[in-house]
Order: structure tokens, then C-alpha cells, then sequence
């Protein structure tokens, strides 16, 4: 990886590349992980899903079950709706009035929804007992396209809703009406469509769950990467307050969001583990978790309108979005402000209008998935941007300089109020266009015509925005009240001065332990092996907000905030008290390799071991007139601030990391099949606290998108029956599949985060732009067709390739009379 | 007709351990290695044999222990990731090249990954890369996009001698 950096370092550890902490156990086979914990006494969970798309739930019999053996007790939706109340909704009406249980009553609707659970001695038991459990369903016309849902007539989902819409708004930006008025072209496209796929962690989700009488108090030994988000559904629904819910995680593998929603699951264990007085043990299959787990969204724009000058320069763009949430919310509809995030992306165009609209169908539930409702957006951006290339004949790469916002404009106020921080996408690109070596391959892109091979070059662009401002969730529901963000840590000296560092988010591979580590060494004068970082979130340690967990690119900015401010605070007082007992000023004291000496005179001088003994076990010794604990607790919150309800404006993320990748692809003629013979990604997380695992994240995300683009798809039939339920159906990519990648990052430190690191993680969108990018350029060389799906297999490119010259292509250029 | 055999008693050694327990026919091998043995080292994360998280070493091949049931390895030498380190509990030269090259991110599918690298350079200590694509290509990782894994068995495959 050539790194560029813009920035001189001045600490010691931060910006190294350390070997992590977490490795050694994790390469030994002792990490920790949900479905390795035990308890005495466990009992296990079989979940009964539904086999229908939509059906309703004529009778539920669940009587030779119970008689089975080895089965404890047995809970159905019947039972679920006078013992739970139902989840909250996040949407005000008309999706608010969704009625969501943790098992279906009366109705399921997505095939995989639980509908009855069963609690055994061994999960065989369980399963065993499932077959004599009695379903009668009255199966009902299924609803699987978005763009049916909004009809009329289509069935409903939630009858008392009205309609199968969540949610509706318009984002009007600018003047897209002056914007069309001043254009030398009009381009229109009438549709794209980003498909539904989803991350699927390796580990799937999974929870120990524990219900002690005594204090009325749940423990969930869990996967959950959002726990006190968890907790806000959770306490209402089982009507207790929510610190009856004990949340702990430990090792997670993987999650990309998809480890949010999970509370459906957990409330299930948690009625169960009242019920029987067990622990309770739940740990999906495969085919549970692609079922019925959470899955990513997906999104139709219709009637795209972009006004364009004749030179390529991008005045707005107009279109209709119809996101498809799956049978319930759940986390949406915050996907529908989260995209605004990014609304012109990259580019400097300035009037948008949006109208967005969310719907049911009868699939599984969305919920964040890497990327999360902003990589629609910005894949629709960029299919513009190669389109007008295209159908202007302009050079993609120049359109693309042109219409890029330069470093010097940076930070950039975009047309809703939102600031992006920092960045160089001109350098960006100019180092990916390097990488992929793209002179040669515009060479090579001739001579390589009539062989029975077409070469296509792809770029695309993301901006990953990190540190959300949760105010933004007012924009779908003034009623909600939230607004900024903040994670807590505390770091304190133990009894015998070891330093240990508590965070309240939930790592899933992003090595929080080391960086953390990182940190504090650098603020204590320590080796980060002399810090212990512990691992997970457990609200009993109570280090947390409401905001806790790892989701939403911002450790870097939220979590070594807190981490930065919580050390901070311990290096005063241990300064302070090392002072008064060295009879020194605390200016001259520092700290080095564990202590606290005076700066020149270094004989004066104290242990941490022996700084503790005096706070912990020696205290007549502490000086009279100190305070301190050497335990210090900080919340770091980012400075936002409310945002503009009524005109959905305001500064909606903190920080702006950003991708670009190129791409060169090979497509055969014959057969359709897509290679890709050269992958680039730049990327500027702004300042690095440890460059490797940043790397890491780009080549993960990148990964997953590739993935994305070419080979995995979550697909339904018309009755909402799932096609792709496991991984025999569901093709993740295996190294066969991804190429050797090369990378280079930028550090355009954010003048807004605590440290200059932006928030990471989530450049997963970006390789589905430029793979669908570098297709556009084959089909330009070909049938002229149009890229205007997301997911492109070997049969649509062949498809696409093979496209009647006078089929319809979807797309009109207007030119406008001068 | 004779009753099916619905369990059996059997003998395995698991990472130098040897273990006999009865058990239900239908058992698979690596629900025997996780909840019979508590080796919880060796993972699961499927139901059809695609993810590899569960491979472990039978009789010195690779297995995925999900795909072979308990009572098949009777008699059977096992190793699992949890047998992989030197008795001192220093990494082998495989999980050491994991870390140094950032192979491992949230380390799930990384016991299946360094038994199936186990596997590939015992029986190719030297491979290219595609031979590296192929020999894990059974191995699902969603962190990392396989680049530092190939890396860190590229540069195993580089060194002259690679297990001792
Ligand atoms: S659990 Fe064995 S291959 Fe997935
Ligand atoms: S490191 Fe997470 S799945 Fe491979």
C-alpha cells in the first residue's frame, strides 16, 4: 500500500501499524463468540418459520409438540401478543401504526418469519419436536415488487395501515426546475434498480439468554452490535424499564450491520427464559439467518431527469425512489433520511429533488447492511454520471474531473446543509486511474476488438459519512427523540496500577483493542501491551449511551474520542497526585513506561503500581487536599446540531471518508461472463490511527461489493417464496472470485474529529459502481445497451450485450433549442 | 430386519487428546467437537458445507466437520486450530503469518482458513497464487476480500521450510 501522507506525525504509537491484540487468541481458537458461551442448565431454541410468502394463520397446534421428549414448553404468536406488546415503530403514521411481534400472529408475511418456538434439553430434541407441531395456513396473494406495493390494489401487508407504505417525503434541494431551465440537455432515464443482497457475517446471530426471578433482570450473552438500540425496542415490548436488560458481546464474527435487529430474536429467548427458568440457547443456521436475519435494501429510481450543459458539467438531478423494506421496518425508516447524507455525493451539482417513498412487501426485513441507504443513492449518482457520459459521448473520466468538488472548496456545504469535511477526489481518482495502469488498457481496449472479448474501464466513487447525527431521524418523525451521538469509555488504574480500558462498542473484526491501546499509550507514556482493553459492550460496566455499539463508520471519531478523553482525564489526576506525593510541580511531572517521574531529576519518581496503592488500598497516605479516583469516565459527543425538520436540512454526519476505485473488466462476448483484470481502491479515512487495519476495511468492503455487482442476489418468486436461502443458493464470493486488489490511501485529515481520522468502513458501495461503470463502457463498444441494474451475473451482461438495436434503452437526451 | 444402530460408542483424538463418548448416530462431527468436547475453537456458520468455518484435519486431510458425522471418525486422529500452537503457546509459523500480515479480522472464519492452509502447504508447500485461490476457495471470508490471507500464504509458500 503507497500511503501519501499529508500530515507529519508527532505520536508515538497512533498511526503504526502494531500487531493486534486481538490475534493471538483469535488465530488459537479462544475467541469468544455467542454460540460458545454455556451455561448450566441451558435449553435450546428451535424456531418454526413460516413456509408462505403471505399467509394467513388458520390454527396453530402445538399439543404432540409438547408431549415429545425432551421438550420443556412451547411458545406460539397467540401466546407472544397478550405477553409482549408491540415493538415500537419508528415511523410516525402511516407505518407507525405496523404492529410488529417477535413470533407471527394470525399472519405471516415473509417466508421465514418464526412463527412458533420450541425449547428443548438438545437443539436435535427441538428440531425433532417441530415436525409434530400443526400449522394451517390460508395462503394469500403475495406483494414481492416495490413497485406493485404502492399500487392501489395491491394486497396489503398491514391491513390497519391502509396501504403498504411506511413512509413518503419529498427532498427538494436548490431549483431543479431553474436547473432544467438553464440546461443545454435534458437526460432522461426512465429506471434503475439496486438489487437486495445483504453481508451475511460468517458468524450467524446468536444468543445465550438468562432470566434471573430475584431481580427481574435479562442477560443476553449475544451477538447484538447496536445493544442499546436493542434495549429501546426491547424494555417497552417485554414492559419493563430497560435496565432489566444486561447486555454482554464479546468476540462478533462479523456483522456489517447486519447484527442490529436482532432484538426480534432475543425477545423470543427472553419470553422463553422467563417461561421455563432455563437459559436459553439460540443460534441460527445459515438458512435461518438468510431467511429470516436482515437483509439489504433495495431501491427502484424512476424517471430520472438530469439537466446537463453541452460541455458535461451535471446541473441536478430529479428522480423517484421507492426503497423496499422488506415485511416491517424495524430500523426503517431511518434509511430514507440516511441517504441525504450524500445527497449530491462527490459531485458539486446542487439542485436535487427526491420524492422517496418506503414500502412493505412480503420478504425479510431490511436493516443496515454495509454502506447502509447511502450506497443506493450513490449508485444511482454514478449510473448518471456514465450515462450522460455515454450518451453525450463525453470521456467518463472527464466528466468526471469536471463535475468533482475540489479540495480547495473543501469543507464543502452541500445543498442540504450537510459539510463534508476533507478531501482530494481529482487526487483520488488520478491515483486509481495509476494503479489500474488506465493508459495501457485505453490502448489495449482497441486492439482487443473483434477477438471475441470486450475491455471495459469502470470508476466509481463513495463517500463513507461517519458519525451520524442521529437529529436527522426527526426528519422522518419529529416526534423522535434523538439527536447527536457519543460513545463513552472509562480508563482507569486497577487495584495493582494496571490500565484498563472499557469502550461501550461492539468490534466485529476492527480491532477496537488495539487502537484503543494505541491511544491510551500515547496519552500514559505506555507500550500499548501495558494497556488491557476490554472486549465487547456489557451495560453492567456502565460505559454506554444510547448511541453504543459499532455501526455507522465512527469508532475512529466517536470511540477514540472517548477513549482519548477518558485518558486524558486519568493523566491529570495521575500527574496531580504524582506531583503532591514528589513534592514536584505537576508541569514537571511525566509519564513514562508505567511512570510518573519528574522531568530532569528522574530519581523522584513513582510506579503507577504505587500511585494505585495510595488512591486503592493506602489512602490515610493521599495527600489532603486531592480528589482523585483513577477512574475517570468521559462521553465524547460531536458538535451538532439540531437539523432543519421542515426543509430536511442540516449537518447530518461528522465526517466524510471517501473511495474511489477503478476498475478494468473482461467481458466475454459468448458467454457474458465478466472478469475483472484490474482492481483499484484509493482511500482517505483522512488521519490513520493504524494504517493496516484500515486497509483491511477497504479490501473487506471492496470484497463485498465485487461480490455484490457480479454474483449475489437475494431473489423471491412471485409468491414470495426465497430462491437463494443458503450458500449453495446464495453465492458469496470465495477467493477465486476477488482479485488481488491494489490500494493507496490519502490522509486528508478531518478538521472536525478529535484525532483528524474520519469514520471507516463502509466503502462496500463503490466496487458496484465502477464494476457496473466498466460494463457501461463494454455495452458502449457494443449494443449501446444500458447498465441499469445493480447486479450483473454472466446473463445479463450477455443479455445487455446481445440487446435488440431498436429495443427500447430507456434513456432520452432532449436537447434544448438555443 | 435388525433396528438401525441409532448411537454408537467411539474413539477420537482430538489435538493429542484421546476421547471415547457415545454418541447419536446422526451427530455431526463438529457438533461432537463443540458441544460434546466444548472445543469451541472450531466454528460453524452453515448448513450445506459451503463456508468452511468448521474444517479441521482428519487423518491429515482437511475435512469440513459439519459435512461428516461423529461416528465416521472413530478411531480417527483430529486436529482443530486449537492444535495448532507449539505446546509453549507460541503461534505456529501459519497463525503467526495470519497476524503479521492482518489475515484475521473478526477471526471467525480463521480457524477454518488456517486448517485448510495447513492442509494446502502440506501438500504444495510452494503455491502460486491461483493454486492459494483454489486450495481456499472452500473457505468463505467476509472481512477480508482474501487479499492479506493469499498474502500471508504467499509469503509461507515463500519461505524454504514451512511446518516443522
Ligand atoms: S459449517 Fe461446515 S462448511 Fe459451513
Ligand atoms: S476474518 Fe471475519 S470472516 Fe474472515
Amino acid at each position: 500500500m503507497s500511503t501519501t501522507v499529508t500530515k507529519p506525525r508527532t505520536a508515538l504509537w497512533s498511526g503504526q501499524s502494531i500487531p493486534r491484540k486481538e490475534d493471538e487468541r483469535l488465530l488459537k481458537g479462544q475467541g469468544r463468540f455467542a454460540d460458545d458461551i454455556r451455561r448450566h442448565h441451558e435449553a435450546y431454541v428451535h424456531l418454526l418459520r413460516s413456509p408462505y410468502g403471505h399467509a394467513r394463520i388458520l390454527s396453530v397446534d402445538v399439543s404432540a409438540a409438547e408431549m415429545a421428549p425432551g421438550v420443556i414448553t412451547t411458545l406460539t404468536g397467540r401466546e407472544v401478543h397478550a405477553l409482549q406488546k408491540p415493538f415500537i415503530e419508528i415511523a410516525p403514521a402511516p407505518g407507525g401504526a405496523i404492529e410488529d411481534y417477535c413470533l407471527a400472529v394470525d399472519k405471516v408475511r415473509f417466508m421465514g418469519e418464526p412463527v412458533v418456538a420450541i425449547l428443548a434439553e438438545t437443539a436435535e430434541m427441538a428440531r425433532d419436536a417441530a415436525d409434530l407441531v400443526q400449522i394451517d395456513y390460508e395462503p394469500l396473494e403475495a406483494v414481492v415488487q416495490a413497485e406493485d406495493a404502492v399500487r392501489e390494489d395491491a394486497p396489503r401487508l398491514h391491513e390497519q395501515v391502509g396501504s403498504n407504505v411506511v413512509w413518503h417525503g419529498v427532498y427538494d434541494y436548490g431549483s431543479i426546475d431553474a436547473a432544467k431551465q438553464a440546461a443545454d440537455r435534458i437526460v432522461k432515464i426512465d429506471r434503475l434498480h439496486f438489487h437486495r443482497f445483504t453481508s451475511t457475517p460468517i458468524e450467524c446471530n446468536a444468543g445465550l439468554v438468562e432470566y434471573d426471578p430475584g431481580s427481574g433482570e435479562y442477560t443476553f450473552w449475544c451477538n447484538n452490535t447496536m445493544p442499546q438500540f436493542a434495549a429501546m425496542f426491547m424494555g417497552p415490548a417485554l414492559d419493563i424499564p430497560t435496565d432489566r436488560l444486561h447486555f454482554v458481546t464479546q468476540d462478533i464474527g462479523g456483522s456489517f450491520g447486519n447484527k442490529i435487529t436482532t432484538y426480534i430474536y432475543l425477545t423470543i429467548c427472553a419470553i422463553l427464559a422467563k417461561k421455563s427458568g432455563r437459559p436459553v440457547r439460540w443460534t441460527e443456521f445459515r438458512t435461518d439467518h438468510i431467511l429470516g436475519g436482515s437483509h439489504g435494501n433495495e431501491r427502484t429510481f424512476l424517471d430520472i431527469v438530469v439537466p446537463v450543459l453541452n460541455d458535461g458539467t451535471i446541473l441536478g438531478i430529479e428522480a423517484r425512489a421507492i426503497d423496499d423494506a422488506g415485511a416491517y421496518p424495524r430500523y426503517e425508516p431511518l434509511g430514507a433520511v440516511i441517504w441525504s447524507q450524500v445527497v449530491s455525493g462527490v459531485y458539486q451539482f446542487r439542485n436535487v429533488k427526491v420524492d422517496y417513498t418506503q414500502v412493505v412487501t412480503n420478504k425479510c426485513p431490511v436493516g443496515p447492511n454495509r454502506g447502509y441507504s447511502r450506497m443506493q443513492h450513490l449508485w444511482m449518482v454514478e449510473r448518471i454520471i456514465d450515462i450522460v457520459a455515454h450518451e453525450l459521448n463525453l470521456d467518463a473520466v472527464a466528466i468526471r474531473k469536471k463535475n468533482y468538488i475540489k479540495p480547495e472548496q473543501m469543507p464543502y456545504e452541500t445543498p442540504n446543509g450537510c459539510v463534508y469535511d476533507s478531501g482530494d477526489y481529482p487526487g483520488s481518482l488520478d491515483a486509481a486511474l495509476k494503479l489500474i495502469r488506465y493508459e495501457y488498457w485505453q490502448d489495449r481496449k482497441q486492439s482487443t476488438r473483434g477477438s471475441g472479448k470486450l475491455i471495459g474501464i469502470g470508476i466509481g466513487s463513495t463517500l463513507d459519512s461517519g458519525t451520524n447525527n442521529f437529529g436527522q431521524a426527526r426528519i422522518i418523525n419529529p416526534d423522535l427523540p434523538f439527536s447527536g451521538n457519543g460513545e463513552v469509555s472509562n480508563v482507569k488504574l486497577d487495584l495493582y496500577g494496571e490500565v484498563v480500558v472499557t469502550i461501550g462498542t461492539t468490534p466485529q473484526g476492527q480491532g477496537h483493542e488495539t487502537t484503543a491501546a494505541q491511544v491510551v499509550a500515547d496519552i500514559l507514556g505506555l507500550n500499548p501491551d501495558q494497556v488491557r482493553v476490554l472486549v465487547g459492550h456489557d451495560n453492567r460496566r456502565n460505559v454506554y449511551t444510547g448511541f453504543s455499539g459499532t455501526y455507522a463508520s465512527q469508532f475512529a471519531v466517536t470511540g477514540l474520542g472517548a477513549v482519548r478523553g477518558a485518558s486524558l482525564k486519568l493523566k491529570e489526576e495521575l500527574v496531580t497526585l504524582a506531583a503532591a506525593l514528589l513534592e514536584a510541580d505537576p508541569d514537571e511531572v511525566m509519564l513514562r513506561g508505567g511512570t510518573a517521574l519528574v522531568d530532569g531529576d528522574e530519581g523522584r519518581s513513582i510506579p503507577f503500581i504505587g500511585l494505585a496503592n495510595i488512591v486503592f488500598a493506602n489512602n490515610a497516605m493521599m495527600p489532603p487536599s486531592l480528589d482523585v479516583s483513577l477512574n475517570c469516565t468521559y462521553t465524547y459527543r460531536p458538535p451538532f446540531q439540531l437539523p432543519d425538520v421542515e426543509r430536511k436540512q442540516g449537518n447530518l454526519t461528522l465526517t466524510y471518508a471517501s473511495q474511489i476505485h477503478a476498475c478494468v473488466v473482461e467481458v466475454d462476448e459468448e458467454t457474458g461472463e465478466t472478469k475483472i483484470l484490474e482492481y483499484a481502491c484509493v482511500d482517505d479515512s483522512g488521519a490513520l490511527i493504524h494504517p493496516k487495519i484500515v486497509e483491511g476495511q477497504v479490501h473487506g468492503a471492496a470484497g463485498l461489493g465485487i461480490g455484490a455487482a457480479l454474483y449475489e442476489s437475494l431473489d423471491y418468486d412471485a409468491e414470495g417464496q426465497m430462491l437463494s436461502p443458503n450458500f449453495f443458493a446464495y453465492k458469496a464470493v470465495t477467493a477465486l472470485d476477488v482479485p488481488m486488489m491494489k490500494t493507496a490511501a490519502i490522509e486528508s485529515p478531518s478538521p472536525f474529529s478529535p484525532n483528524g481520522a474520519k469514520g471507516m468502513g463502509e466503502g462496500g458501495g463503490a466496487p458496484l459502481h465502477a464494476v457496473c461503470s466498466a460494463l457501461q463502457d463494454v455495452m458502449h463498444q457494443s449494443s449501446r445497451a444500458l447498465v441499469v441494474d445493480s447486479f450483473n451475473p454472466s446473463e445479463r451482461v450477455y443479455r445487455l450485450l446481445h440487446q435488440d438495436e431498436h429495443a427500447p434503452r430507456g434513456v432520452q437526451v432532449i436537447s434544448k433549442p438555443s | 430386519m435388525t433396528e438401525p444402530v441409532k448411537s454408537k460408542r467411539i474413539t477420537v483424538t482430538v489435538d493429542g487428546t484421546e476421547y471415547t463418548r457415545t454418541v447419536e448416530a446422526r451427530t455431526l462431527l463438529v457438533r461432537f467437537i463443540r458441544e460434546e468436547l466444548d472445543h469451541t475453537g472450531t466454528h460453524f456458520g452453515c448448513d450445506t458445507g459451503h463456508c468452511g468455518s468448521c474444517s479441521v484435519l482428519v487423518d491429515g486431510k482437511v475435512v469440513k466437520s459439519c459435512m461428516m458425522l461423529a461416528i465416521q471418525a472413530d478411531q480417527a486422529q483430529i486436529t482443530t486450530v486449537q492444535g495448532l500452537a507449539f505446546q509453549d503457546g507460541s503461534l505456529d509459523p501459519i497463525q503467526q503469518a495470519f497476524s503479521d500480515h492482518h489475515a484475521v479480522q473478526c477471526g471467525f472464519c480463521t480457524p477454518g482458513m488456517l486448517m485448510a492452509t495447513e492442509y494446502l502447504l502440506s501438500q504444495n508447500p510452494h503455491p502460486t497464487e491461483e493454486e492459494i485461490r483454489r486450495g481456499i476457495k472452500g473457505n468463505l471470508c467476509r472481512c477480508t476480500g482474501y487479499v492479506n490471507i493469499v498474502r500471508a500464504i504467499q509469503a509461507l509458500g515463500a519461505q524454504e521450510e514451512v511446518i516443522s
